[in-house]
């Protein structure tokens, strides 16, 4: 059940599902895609918690709100209005990078922090593309890079009733907005890495190029109590592409 | 009526190849510019638009980047040789796209230094630039409107502002002390042009009593007009000729094949401007959310932009469907005047003719006689058309 929670004047479409520890999932820049089944298969173990950013499905987007860092605060207040406690925080892609940009700011309300396949930081030089450029390449080209198997990611758009292609619409809007320059990251956040302080847990999906396993590595050395699995078959979404998979390796994670 | 002749000044040579890959810009490497020739190509276009100072034409240049289509990369540049070369003719920058500046004070004094320079006769366009150019200035689409118009408001406060230094502390841009040397000779500022092909755009030039010009569609232009009118009278003024524009390719020539053969090449700047890597011409936020779903449901339709009707592909359109969509008048002097008078009538009078007489393959030759011939044999005739009186209200014009 979808329900809209007003935070410092963002009216935010939250997605809740399930009973048990709480799990804040923060989505990818494709948009949350409730109807797909990696949250159902989430919630068998956990109260999944998981908002449309700001701009994505029915959240809104004022205009004053420009940056991650405003959704990294966005969201740790919505982890205090929810009164989270020993919560798991997971963002994939997009979302991992807010994920990530919460976790070095403030912890207190998150016992693990899952990043999927996340944005977020550079590694490389000024001339090295860390992050495939997905604005500049045509969306064949995007789905070869982000999915092992192109042919699961087959959308047809022309079907789809005029006010989802809207949300979608708004949602590739909002991402531009956020990730445009620089590029899908924020050079400061590799420097503040080494304050996340709960266990860490990267799932990567082992053919993904747009950011590939190797930059997950990069990812988990910055943060000092990192592990790091790749999950075969996956691309850039393996919670979309393998979501039974994703979710045996979420379930492993708690032991 | 005024006409503004204009050339994108092209890089022609680097055509074929660029078709052969599909985009002429953004992707097609340099190694495809050829220095010595674009050297040649220059300073030729640039002989072709002072020679419109003499035969009485206004000049209007505009700026594109990283393309085959298009070497002006600064309309300040090209302008300021371009006022230096000529007398009389009115300059219309056209223009500079504001959303895709860092600096909009340094707009503001490249503009006043050419009024300065140019003894009063620039006119000014501050325009949101085409979808393709975002990438070369990477700048942000989805935010694109919004620093268009602050960035607006900053320039003409800059130009307009005699007491300063003043403070403009913005959503996007930041400055403490601006306070412009040298300031413009036309005060309040030049005459401010904006570009588009919604009626949205038409609303909001009227509101500012901007003019505002649009190009190679009637069918895009006549409701855009329209709206530009209507929302004018609500403000309690009419807008006269003055405020509209229209650009379109003329071809003239002693017979109507000659004039025909001469708008055929210059059209090839519209078979070629849409040959885009299809990434670069629809980025995130720099069509409205409406004109998206529409394209979505449509399906993908190849060498289409927002605003088309989608009937056909103009990169293989010809000398008759563009006449037929007034996107070229062609033929004798006879003819593309009674093509103008007829267009002048549908569109309910318009003050400015954006004249493309150079479009790529058109040789020096055929693009003097095109000039001169069109200044000779039409352009007397168009003077007269619609008048010149400036209908901008006053009120607006102190704001």
């Amino acid at each position: 059940m979808a329900r809209t929670m007003a935070i410092a004047g963002v009216d935010l479409e939250l997605e809740e599902r399930g009973e048990g520890p709480p799990l804040l999932f923060l989505h990818a820049g494709e948009g949350l895609a409730p109807e797909r089944p990696w949250l159902d298969l989430l919630a068998r173990r956990h109260r999944v918690i998981a908002p449309s950013h700001p701009g994505y499905g029915r959240s809104s987007l004022p205009d004053w709100l420009m940056t991650v860092d405003d959704l990294a605060y966005l969201y740790l207040d919505l982890a205090d209005r929810l009164a989270l406690r020993d919560a798991t925080l997971m963002g994939a892609c997009f979302g991992g990078w807010i994920a990530a940009e919460m976790a070095v700011r403030n912890t207190r309300r998150f016992g693990r922090l899952v990043l999927v396949d996340a944005l977020g930081v550079k590694h490389g030089g000024v001339t090295d593309r860390d992050i495939a450029d997905m604005h500049a390449i045509p969306r064949e080209k995007f789905i070869e890079l982000a999915w092992a198997d192109p042919a699961k990611a087959a959308v047809d758009y022309t079907q789809m009733p005029e006010s989802e292609l809207a949300a979608i619409v708004r949602g590739q809007q909002a991402f531009a907005q956020f990730g445009w320059k620089p590029y899908m990251h924020n050079p400061r956040l590799k420097h503040w890495l080494h304050r996340i302080d709960i266990p860490t847990f990267l799932l990567w999906g082992e053919q993904d190029r747009i950011v590939t396993p190797e930059y997950g590595e990069g990812f988990r050395a910055a943060i000092s109590d990192a592990r790091m699995r790749v999950i075969p078959n996956a691309g850039h979404f393996p919670h979309w592409e393998q979501p039974e998979a994703f979710d045996d390796a979420v379930a492993s994670l708690a032991n | 009526m005024r006409v503004w002749y204009f050339s994108e000044m092209a890089f022609h040579p680097a055509w074929e190849e660029g078709l052969k890959r599909g985009s002429l810009r953004v992707v097609l490497p340099n190694s495809n510019f050829d220095p010595a020739t674009g050297h040649t190509l220059l300073n030729r276009y640039l002989d072709e638009f002072a020679l419109c100072d003499e035969v009485g034409l206004d000049i209007m240049v505009n700026e594109h980047h990283s393309t085959a289509t298009c070497l002006t990369i600064s309309v300040p540049m090209a302008l300021a040789i371009i006022a230096r070369e000529t007398k009389k003719a009115r300059l219309l920058s056209l223009g500079t796209p504001i959303a895709n500046r860092p600096d909009p004070v340094r707009v503001a004094e490249e503009m006043a230094w050419l009024d300065v320079l140019s003894g009063g006769r620039l006119e000014m366009g501050l325009v949101k630039g085409a979808p393709y150019e975002i990438a070369p200035a990477n700048s942000n689409p989805a935010t694109l409107m919004r620093r268009y118009w602050e960035a607006h408001d900053l320039i003409i406060k800059a130009m307009s502002t005699t007491s300063g230094p003043f403070n403009w502390e913005g959503e996007f841009f930041h400055y403490r002390n601006v306070n412009i040397w040298p300031r413009p000779i036309q005060q309040p500022t030049p005459p401010v042009w904006m570009t588009g092909l919604s009626t949205g755009t038409g609303t909001l030039a009227a509101e500012r009593g901007h003019v505002v010009g649009t190009l190679l569609s009637g069918g895009i232009a006549k409701p855009m007009f329209d709206a530009y009118r209507k929302r004018a009278q609500e403000l309690g003024w009419t807008a006269g000729p003055d405020r509209l524009a229209y650009a379109a390719i003329i071809g003239v020539g002693h017979t109507r094949e000659e004039g025909r053969r001469r708008a055929n090449l210059v059209a090839d700047y519209v078979r070629t401007s849409p040959v885009v890597a299809e990434p670069f011409t629809n980025p995130p936020g720099y069509n409205a959310v409406p004109a998206n779903v529409a394209l979505m449901k449509a399906g993908s339709v190849k060498n289409r932009f927002v605003g088309d009707d989608g009937s056909k592909d103009r990169t293989k359109a010809s000398l008759d469907d563009f006449m037929a969509s007034d996107t070229v008048f062609a033929g004798t002097p006879d003819d593309v005047y009674s093509q103008i008078k007829d267009f002048n009538e549908r569109m309910g009078g318009i003050g400015h003719i954006l004249f493309f007489g150079q479009g790529g393959y058109l040789d020096h030759k055929d693009t003097v006689e095109n000039i001169t011939l069109f200044a000779r044999e039409v352009l007397p005739r168009l003077r007269t058309l619609t008048p010149d009186t400036i209908t901008r209200p006053a009120a607006i014009a102190a704001e």
